[in-house]
C-alpha cells in the first residue's frame, strides 16, 4: 500500500467528497438560472431566498420542530441511558435495552409509517392528538433522536468514575441531589454533544416528517424536495452554500473552544 | 446553594415528591417509567398498529381501511382481518423484484464504500497527529450539512448539461453527453457518497488499534507491503469491515430519497415502493404489509446480528 497508490486512491476520494459541494457553492453566485452554465457572478438568488416566504416559513418550522425535539431527546434518551447503566436489574430491562437501539437501524419509511398510523388511530379513539402537524412532528423526531442521544450518554456514563456518586451518597446526599449535583455535571459535555446530534437529524429529516406532518406543517426539508424533485434550482443553490456557511462557522468555533479547553487542562 | 439542593427543597418538587410517595410509587419506578412509557407509546406500539391495519382493507374513508372488529347482523362483534394483502406481495412480481433489487442496490454500493473508504481511513490511521484530526474532521464535516441538499449536489453534477458532462465534452472526450441521471449508478454514486463516512469511522477506529510491531515483523520475514497488507493487516481489520458495512448496508436497504432523486421510474426499491403505495396509491393497508415484509426480511436479521455482536462485546 506504500507509493503512488495510497495517496492517489485518498485524493480521488476527497475530490468525490468535496467537488460536488464546491460546484454547488461556485453556481449559487452564478447570474444564470441554467444552475451549471456559467454566467457571471450575481448573489441575485440571495435576494430571492430572502424573499421566498415559502421557504423562510419552513425554516422557522424546522428550527422551532428541531429545537423541541432536541430538548425532549435529551431528557428522554439520557434517562434511558441512565437507567440502563445505573440499575441492574428491573422488569422490562431487556425490553428497554431494545427499544433504545432499535430506533438506529429501522428504516425512516417504516418508523414514519407506523407512528403516522399509531397518530391516526389515536386520534380516533382518544381524540388526540387532533389534526397532525408540529406536535406529531416533535413527537416522532423526539422518539428517533432519543436513541442516538442515548448512545452517546450511555458511553460517558459508563465511562464516569462511579466512586463520586458513591461518595456524595455516603455523605448523605438523596437520589436526586446525588444525580443533579454529581452525575449532571459530569456527563453535561456529552449530553451537549447528544443535544447538538439530535438538533441536527431533526433538522435534516424528510422522511419521518412527510409522513407524520399535516397541511400547514412544512418542514424545510419537505419544502427543498418538493422544489428539487421538479429539478435544480439556483435558490436551492443559494440556501445550500448558506447552511453550508453555518456549519463551517460552527465547527470552527467547536474545535478553537475545544482547543482552549485542552491547553487549559493540560 | 447546588442545583440539586434547591431542587428538592423547592415546593413544587416537595409536593410531587409526598404525591408520589402517597401512591406508593417508589422515584426509582418514576425514573424507570419515562424512557419505558415513551418508548413503548411511540416506538413499540406503532407496530402493533401497522400489524393490524396490514390485516385490513383500503377504503376511501377516514379511516381509509376496514376497522377490525365489526356488527354482524345479528349484533355479533366480528373480527376482520385476512391476509389479502400479503397474499397480493406475494404473487405480484413488482413487489418481489423490488425486494431483491434493493439488496442488490444495498450490496453494490457498500462494496464501492468499502473500496473508496478503505484506503482514507488507512492513510488517516497512519497519519501523523495534526494531519489525521484534520483529515479525519474533513470526512466528517460532509456528514454536518443536511443529507437532502448532498444529494441535490449530485443532481447538478450528473444531469445532461451538468458539471461532469460539461467539462468531458469542453475537453473533446465525448460529443454527446452521457445519461448519467436517473439510472442506477447514480443510485450508486448517491448512496456510497451520502454514508461514505460511516464506512471509514469504524474502519478508521480499527485501524488505529492495530500493532505496527506486527507488520515490522511480517516484512522482517521477508514479506512484501501487498502480501504483508492480505495476510496481516486485512484479516485484524474485519470487525471495522463488518461494523462499516453494516451501517452502509442496513440504512441503504429502505432508502427512499435517493432513488427518488437521482434514480429512473425503472430504479425499484422497497422504500420507494412504500411511498408509492402510501402517497400516491393511498393505500394504507398495503403500504403496511410492505413495511411487515420489509421488517421481517430485513431488519429482523440485522437486528438479530447486531445482538449477537453486542452481547460477545459485553461478555
Amino acid at each position: 500500500m506504500r507509493g503512488w497508490f495510497l495517496p492517489l486512491a485518498v485524493a480521488f476520494g476527497f475530490i468525490f467528497l468535496y467537488a460536488p459541494i464546491i460546484s454547488l457553492v461556485v453556481f449559487s453566485f452564478n447570474e444564470s438560472r441554467l444552475v451549471t452554465v456559467w454566467g457571471g457572478f450575481s448573489t441575485r438568488w440571495y435576494g430571492e431566498l430572502l424573499r421566498d416566504r415559502q421557504i423562510l416559513g419552513s425554516a422557522w418550522i424546522s428550527l422551532q420542530v428541531a429545537f423541541a425535539s432536541a430538548t425532549l431527546a435529551t431528557v428522554v434518551g439520557t434517562l434511558g441511558a441512565f437507567v440502563l447503566t445505573r440499575f441492574s436489574s428491573f422488569t422490562g430491562r431487556l425490553l428497554l435495552t431494545g427499544m433504545i437501539t432499535a430506533p438506529l437501524v429501522m428504516p425512516e419509511v417504516i418508523t414514519g409509517l407506523s407512528l403516522l398510523l399509531l397518530f391516526v388511530s389515536m386520534e380516533l379513539t382518544l381524540g388526540w392528538p387532533a389534526g397532525r402537524g408540529l406536535t406529531t412532528i416533535i413527537i416522532a423526531h423526539t422518539t428517533f433522536c432519543s436513541a442516538f442521544v442515548a448512545v452517546i450518554a450511555q458511553s460517558r456514563l459508563r465511562s464516569m468514575d462511579e466512586s463520586l456518586e458513591e461518595a456524595a451518597r455516603d455523605l448523605g446526599a438523596g437520589p436526586v441531589r446525588v444525580f443533579f449535583d454529581v452525575t449532571l455535571p459530569v456527563i453535561a459535555p456529552a449530553l451537549v454533544a447528544g443535544w447538538l446530534l439530535a438538533f441536527t437529524l431533526s433538522l435534516d429529516d424528510l422522511v419521518i416528517a412527510s409522513f407524520v406532518s399535516g397541511p400547514g406543517a412544512s418542514t424545510l426539508p419537505m419544502v427543498i424536495f418538493s422544489k428539487v424533485r421538479l429539478g435544480v434550482s439556483p435558490d436551492i443553490n443559494a440556501l445550500a452554500t448558506i447552511i453550508i456557511g453555518f456549519v463551517l462557522v460552527a465547527v470552527l468555533i467547536a474545535g478553537w473552544l475545544m482547543r482552549r479547553a485542552l491547553r487549559k487542562g493540560g | 446553594m447546588s442545583a440539586g439542593n434547591a431542587l428538592t427543597r423547592s415546593a413544587p418538587w416537595r409536593g410531587t415528591a409526598w404525591l408520589v410517595g402517597k401512591l406508593g410509587i417508589s422515584g426509582r419506578t418514576l425514573v424507570i417509567a419515562i424512557p419505558m412509557l415513551w418508548l413503548g407509546v411511540f416506538f413499540l406500539a406503532p407496530f402493533f398498529v401497522l400489524g393490524r391495519i396490514s390485516l385490513a382493507e383500503a377504503l376511501i374513508a377516514r379511516p381509509p381501511y376496514t376497522p377490525l372488529f365489526e356488527r354482524g347482523p345479528d349484533g355479533s362483534l366480528q373480527i376482520i382481518a385476512s391476509l389479502e394483502n400479503y397474499r397480493f406481495l406475494m404473487t405480484d412480481a413488482l413487489y418481489r423484484n423490488a425486494y431483491l433489487s434493493s439488496i442488490r442496490v444495498a450490496l453494490v454500493s457498500t462494496i464501492f464504500a468499502l473500496l473508496i473508504g478503505y484506503p482514507i481511513a488507512y492513510y488517516i490511521a497512519r497519519a501523523p497527529e495534526p494531519k489525521r484530526s484534520i483529515l479525519l474532521l474533513m470526512v466528517i464535516l460532509p456528514f454536518w450539512t443536511s443529507f437532502l441538499l448532498r444529494v441535490y449536489a449530485w443532481m447538478g453534477f450528473l444531469r445532461s448539461n451538468g458539471v461532469i458532462n460539461n467539462t468531458l465534452i469542453s475537453l473533446g472526450i465525448i460529443d454527446a453527453p452521457l445519461r448519467m441521471m436517473q439510472t442506477d449508478f447514480a443510485v450508486y454514486i448517491g448512496i456510497v457518497y451520502t454514508y461514505l463516512p460511516f464506512m471509514i469511522l469504524p474502519l478508521y477506529a480499527n485501524l488505529t488499534k492495530l500493532d505496527g510491531a506486527l507488520l515490522e515483523a511480517a516484512s522482517d520475514l521477508g514479506a512484501s507491503p501487498f502480501v504483508t497488507f492480505f495476510t496481516v493487516t486485512l484479516p485484524l481489520s474485519l470487525p471495522g469491515i463488518v461494523a462499516g458495512s453494516m451501517l452502509v448496508f442496513i440504512p441503504a436497504i429502505g432508502e427512499y430519497v435517493i432513488p427518488a432523486l437521482l434514480g429512473g421510474p425503472d430504479t425499484l426499491m422497497i422504500g420507494r415502493v412504500l411511498w408509492d403505495e402510501f402517497f400516491s396509491s393511498r393505500d394504507w393497508p398495503v403500504a403496511s404489509a410492505v413495511a411487515i415484509v420489509m421488517l421481517v426480511l430485513v431488519v429482523a436479521p440485522i437486528m438479530w446480528l447486531q445482538s449477537v455482536q453486542n452481547r460477545r462485546e459485553d461478555g
